[in-house]
């Protein structure tokens, strides 16, 4: 009987939508399917885990998993699968999950392989090279559990209906463990809709030349309506705008309908955040960069003369 | 304050990476550089030692043309270097590097750990705080800024909605995001002094680690194509390109 578990990552705002993607692959993967929840949240969040098939919930609703940095998370899911043996370990990738899964991976000897796109079975997962254009199928070997850390939106969440037995985790955290702490949060409030949610996004690249002119994507996505801002990792890096803006490999993951990429060039770290995008549109000066490749309609062009060209045609098609 | 970096010599990141037949990156005979991303971590290290005085080392592992990586390092100021390297590394996983990393840090004793976020080719982004677990450090990562007080680190910790303020008491392990510090440039002392800058070479042995602690537990089993998408037009910025461009945002009901 094999057994697979999620890693719920549960946040200030409740438990991570990606904990019930990666329920919907473990039903297909595994005879047994069980969530594990840590953090303020966990409890009141077992239903749906329950309702995306997890039918075991280990949960904690100890303050200890939100205010310290993954190692007392890693301590307690040592525990726990240490008496209950699974095979496959799944983690949606996030900060928090990384901390978490490179620790449990030293605690346990076991393989933990990062950036997965798919899991082909207990033992098996593929993840995507060279800007998403290969696909890579890598075995998982030694001791088990194996571990994996999937990339967001890999698969479709699909309620199933079903109920979850909670087991309170009870594991008593050892004081050395919390020495690093949150001490603050700060949150930096966003207008219009998520990135994650937006029917349109445009991103914006060092192409846009100066920070200021990042004001006329804002602009563009004003005149659309359901339009979200983002970026490369280049321009979040040279402070032009801030880190929730940033789209790739280290930032978000998003799929909308269309994606406009203003002054991006298509680096393999921004590609893999933005390629399931329904129709990409691509605005660079350099007929050869790589993100044309993937364009369905691709501009060579200075996108600051083509932009307010093409906010007044949206506007004029409006009225 | 004594202060090791975690680097790593990857292939040059504009260039056009290659898979060999054993479906391994190719390294051999490919221009390399020390990782952009473990820059911003040399650099948050050269400002710490700067503002509280202290040492630079910096700990690689890799092949030995690897050592360049290191010798960029020197040049920006840091003071010495470790590297690893052992035939039986090639191809070796995030844990068998996390356990060499570790057991070379171990030989020596650091108040504090930096790293980058995660390297520029495999983008694992996880080998620093497997490294701090094996080293029973404290680790504070994605920090967009950081810095000691009191014998305390202090960093800004990078989140989804903004940041989070962490503490955590030294020795510790933290590692730095592209937002820290913008890496200075090698200056043409600094060039001329890397050149004499202690480089130790170290092989498994050396750290008595065995050939069966860091083989690889991830076998590539299959490379293939991903499903293409049918190849899209590209236009020149003509008068029609804002047009062609609302059609296409029409048609996906987006306006």
């Amino acid at each position: 009987m094999t057994s697979v578990w999620v890693v719920a990552d549960v946040t200030p705002s409740g438990v991570s939508p990606s904990a019930f993607e990666l329920l919907a692959k473990a039903r297909t993967l595994g005879d047994e399917v069980a969530a594990v929840a840590l953090g303020p949240g966990a409890t009141e969040a077992a239903p749906a885990l329950g309702d995306h098939g997890a039918s075991t919930v280990y949960a904690s609703d100890d303050a200890v998993y939100a205010d310290t940095l993954g190692r007392p998370a890693a301590h307690a899911l040592h525990e726990l699968v240490a008496g209950h043996a699974p095979d496959l370990v799944l983690f949606s990738t996030s900060y928090e999950a990384r901390d978490v899964a490179g620790r449990l991976q030293a605690k346990l000897g076991c393989t933990l392989m990062s950036n997965a796109s798919d899991i082909l079975g207990v033992d098996e997962a593929q993840t995507q090279v060279f800007g998403g254009t290969r696909l890579v199928d890598v075995a998982l070997e030694g001791p088990t559990p194996r571990l994996v850390l999937v990339r967001p939106k890999s698969f479709v969440a699909e309620p199933t209906g079903g109920t979850a037995e909670v087991v309170p985790v009870e594991t008593t955290i050892p004081d050395e463990l919390t020495s690093a702490r949150r001490v603050e949060r700060h949150e930096e409030a966003a207008q219009g809709p998520r990135l994650e949610d937006a029917k349109v996004v445009i991103a914006g690249g060092r192409g846009l030349q100066d920070p200021s002119n990042f004001s006329l994507l804002d602009d563009l996505a004003a005149a659309i309506g359901d339009a979200a801002v983002g970026a490369s990792r280049a321009v979040v890096d040279a402070g032009w705008v801030p880190y929730a803006y940033q789209v790739g490999q280290t930032g978000k993951t998003v799929k909308p309908e269309v994606y406009i990429a203003v002054g991006i060039s298509g680096a393999t770290q921004h590609v893999v955040g933005m390629k399931g995008a329904k129709r990409i549109v691509a605005i660079n000066k350099d007929p050869d960069a790589p993100i044309f490749r993937l364009a369905d309609l691709g501009v060579v062009g200075d996108a600051l003369t083509l932009v307010p060209k093409l906010i007044e045609e949206i506007r004029a098609r409006r009225s | 304050m004594q202060i090791a970096v975690l680097v790593k010599y990857v292939p040059e990141p504009q260039g056009t990476p290659t898979m060999g037949p054993d479906h391994l990156l190719v390294r051999e005979g490919v221009e390399g550089a020390l990782d952009p991303g473990d820059e911003f971590a040399v650099e948050a290290a050269l400002r710490l030692v700067e503002a509280h005085g202290g040492e630079v080392t910096l700990v690689s592992m890799g092949p030995e043309v690897a050592s360049a990586a290191i010798r960029k390092g020197f040049s920006m100021g840091a003071n010495a270097g470790v590297q690893v390297t052992d035939p039986a590394l090639r191809g070796a996983d995030a844990l068998a590097t996390a356990r060499v990393l570790a057991a070379a840090l171990g030989r020596a004793s650091f108040d504090l750990v930096l790293g980058g976020v995660e390297s520029t080719d495999g983008y694992t982004g996880t080998v620093p705080v497997t490294v701090a677990e094996l080293l029973g450090l404290p680790s504070a990562t994605f920090a967009r800024a950081i810095d000691v007080q009191d014998g305390a680190l202090r960093i800004e910790r990078q989140t989804e909605a903004g940041y989070d303020v962490v503490t955590c008491p030294l020795p510790a392990l933290a590692t730095v995001t592209g937002s820290a510090a913008e890496p200075r440039y090698p200056t043409l002392k600094g060039i001329m002094a890397a050149k004499s800058k202690p480089l130790e070479q170290l092989s498994l042995a050396d750290l008595g680690i065995a050939t069966d602690d860091v083989a690889p537990a991830q076998r590539v089993t299959s490379v293939s194509d991903a499903p293409q998408k049918a190849a899209g037009s590209v236009i020149q910025a003509g008068d029609d390109a804002p047009a062609k461009i609302a059609e296409l945002l029409a048609e996906a009901k987006a306006i």
